[in-house]
């Protein structure tokens, strides 16, 4: 045993007959490897407790279950088996980040290729430039906050009403044998009505103004929203359920102890499912009556020949509906972490 | 020995089988699982429910607990009967069927008889995590504990209610041997220090000779053939009864490797149709139970 033995990677080599030696070495090692080996350099640790003066002190380190009291304990590894395997690659933030980035980065210079070498024309395929200059252009008229603005309002009032809905007459179906024979085949029907065969009936009934955009994304949040609370409450765990009527819960006091605390993650998958369900909805509503918003941009650049409006139109919904849903996906894991 | 109350718990009460059956409607028919258990348990005796699985072990604690109804006949706690999910007794399931989104403090919270204040309640789970070993991993979730810990806080829950009866279906079963030695121990402490009634459904005669003062082998009535073995045979008889009532010599705790409960064993596991392996090699079995010294 030299004292290259200072990094994890050089533990491995330690042979397990002069393990204990090896530990000496390793104990100058440990302190120096990063957080991410430390767990097991200290599993190592372990096995030399156990291995060493074999015995009481071993078996009594094993009883011990608390896995910081073992850290404590002798440093270093034995046999080959003990040395850290490093956190993957794939399991890294930034390598997420950045893998994540590569492939719209490698689509961005795809595009600029094309556009400018003339492989293809500007008419059919305006450069990144263009459509950058188009989106500067709407910005300084305050068109594009506009637009901005209220197709994401939209968006957020719908999916707030359609989804609180969605909750509620979820939780009644899934909860009550009897809502669930007298709602869910009408409502199932509903649900197959595609988005774009309610636009008529919600204009005459509506009027071209906020309300019938609204009502429609509310539509579209309602359903997923529904669908999973639903059946996140009739599948319900039967045994906690029993062990929860065993000790006296019913009614009211058993949905918010058991039913509902169960159901949470489900219904956060739901709410996010629902949101990405909006801002589809939200073009439906925005394409056939209205004078702002990005599905109206997107209709209008059509109409006028702006492919280069077009293109950033679509790009923005692409943008604004992956940061929404990030941003909900933070509060899914939260949720997750926290009720299940 | 009906122990007396010495600490806060409830005083144990007597549990009363009347006639119990219970069928469980089939396609083909209803299937009787339980037929015409009598049976008396004392006020703070533990009693040990043995019997092959299927054998309706586990409905039988379920109907005393009021989780199940009998088909036939009646269960009386102290003289009245059971009702649905009855507040005098508390289950320990077979599973800890803990709530993950609550700490191991939270779940045995869950066993709190309604009405309790916020204050006498937090002591008393503490007391209770003290007793099942369990004090500093009261702000764990069940996630992060081991199964044996698990248990202990179902347990912990059961013991919350401070039940007259306590019902245990199996607690111990899906456990590793050595915790499973310690987590009987471990209800022998809490036994001696909040005396209950404890009826327990086990498959394990050695855990049942360990903990009960009593122990029923339930079972097919041994009416046509009594060397029936197989699931064949228990399916074409009618529903399980007691077969066999042992009353366990000696107190608690007893020593595990002793030679009278050995041969208790032998003719416990020889009801449940187990062969004793002595008998086949021409060793002859004493049918008396030898008196120390032996």
């Amino acid at each position: 045993m030299t004292a290259d033995a200072s990094r994890g990677d050089a533990l491995t080599s330690t042979d397990p007959g002069t393990g204990r030696a090896g530990a000496e070495d390793g104990r100058a090692g440990v302190t120096s490897v990063d957080r991410q080996s430390n767990a097991p350099v200290a599993d190592g640790g372990l096995a030399v407790a156990a291995a060493g003066p074999f015995g009481v002190s071993g078996i009594d380190r094993r009883e011990a279950s608390d896995p910081r009291t073992a850290s404590t304990g002798g440093a270093g590894p034995t046999g080959p088996s003990a040395g850290a395997p490093r956190r993957r690659l794939v399991d890294r933030r930034w390598f997420r980040v950045a893998g994540g980035a590569l492939l719209p980065l490698v689509l961005l210079v795809a595009w600029q290729l094309a556009s400018t070498s003339g492989a293809v024309p500007v008419s059919m395929l305006p450069s990144p430039e263009m459509v950058w200059t188009a989106g500067v252009d709407l910005a300084e008229r305050g068109l594009l906050g506009l637009y901005i603005a209220i197709s994401t309002q939209r968006v957020f009032v719908g999916f707030a009403v359609g989804a609180a809905l969605g909750l509620v007459v979820g939780a009644v179906v899934g909860l009550s044998k009897l809502g669930d024979i007298l709602l869910s085949p009408t409502l199932g029907a509903i649900r197959a009505v595609p988005s774009l065969a309610w636009v008529p009936l919600l204009i005459l009934w509506l009027k071209i103004g906020e309300e019938s955009k609204v009502v429609l994304i509310a539509i579209g949040a309602f359903f997923p929203v529904y669908t999973i609370v639903a059946a996140a409450l009739r599948h319900v765990d039967r045994q906690l359920l029993e062990a929860g009527r065993a000790f006296g819960l019913r009614g009211v006091r058993l949905l918010s102890v058991v039913q509902l605390p169960a159901a949470v993650p489900s219904v956060v998958s739901a709410l996010r499912l629902a949101l990405a369900q909006s801002w589809l909805f939200l073009v439906a509503a925005e394409l056939i009556a209205s004078s702002m918003g990005l599905g109206f941009l997107l209709v209008d650049s059509g109409n006028n020949g702006r492919i280069d409006r077009i293109f950033l139109a679509i790009i923005l919904l692409a943008v604004l509906g992956k940061l929404t849903d990030a941003v909900v996906g933070l509060f899914e894991r939260w949720a997750v972490r926290k009720w299940a | 020995m009906p122990a007396t109350p010495t600490s806060t718990s409830a005083a144990a009460l007597p549990v009363e089988f009347r006639g119990v059956g219970r069928a469980f409607p089939t396609a083909a028919g209803a299937r009787p699982v339980l037929r015409d258990v009598d049976l008396v348990v004392e006020a703070g005796e533990i009693l040990a429910i043995l019997g092959p699985s299927g054998c309706g072990k586990s409905t039988l604690l379920r109907i005393a607990g009021g989780l199940d109804r009998p088909t036939s006949g009646r269960v009386t706690i102290a003289g009245s009967p059971v009702a649905d999910y009855d507040a005098r007794s508390a289950i320990g399931f077979q599973e800890p069927r803990l709530l993950p989104w609550r700490t191991v403090a939270q779940n045995v919270a869950l066993g709190l008889p309604r009405g309790t204040t916020r204050a006498a309640g937090r002591a008393h789970v503490a007391r209770l995590l003290e007793l099942v070993g369990l004090a500093e991993f009261a702000e764990h979730r069940p996630r992060e504990i081991s199964g044996g810990m698990a248990q202990r806080t179902s347990l912990a829950r059961a013991l919350a209610r401070s039940p007259h009866v306590l019902l245990l279906d199996e607690p111990f079963g899906a456990l590793d041997a050595l915790t499973r030695l310690r987590m009987q121990d471990l209800l022998l402490e809490i036994h001696a220090a909040e005396p209950t009634t404890v009826l327990l459904v086990t498959h394990d005669v050695d855990e049942a000779l360990q903990l009960a003062d009593r122990i029923v082998v339930l079972g097919t009535q041994p009416s046509a053939d009594a060397s029936a073995d197989g699931p064949a045979a228990e399916d074409a008889t009618p529903g399980a009864g007691i077969r066999q009532t042992v009353v366990v010599p000696g107190t608690r705790p007893r020593d595990r490797g002793s030679a009278e409960l050995a041969e208790l064993r032998g003719r416990l596991l020889d009801g449940l149709g187990i062969d004793r392996h002595g008998a086949a090699r021409g060793i002859q079995s004493t049918s008396t139970i030898p008196a120390f010294p032996y």
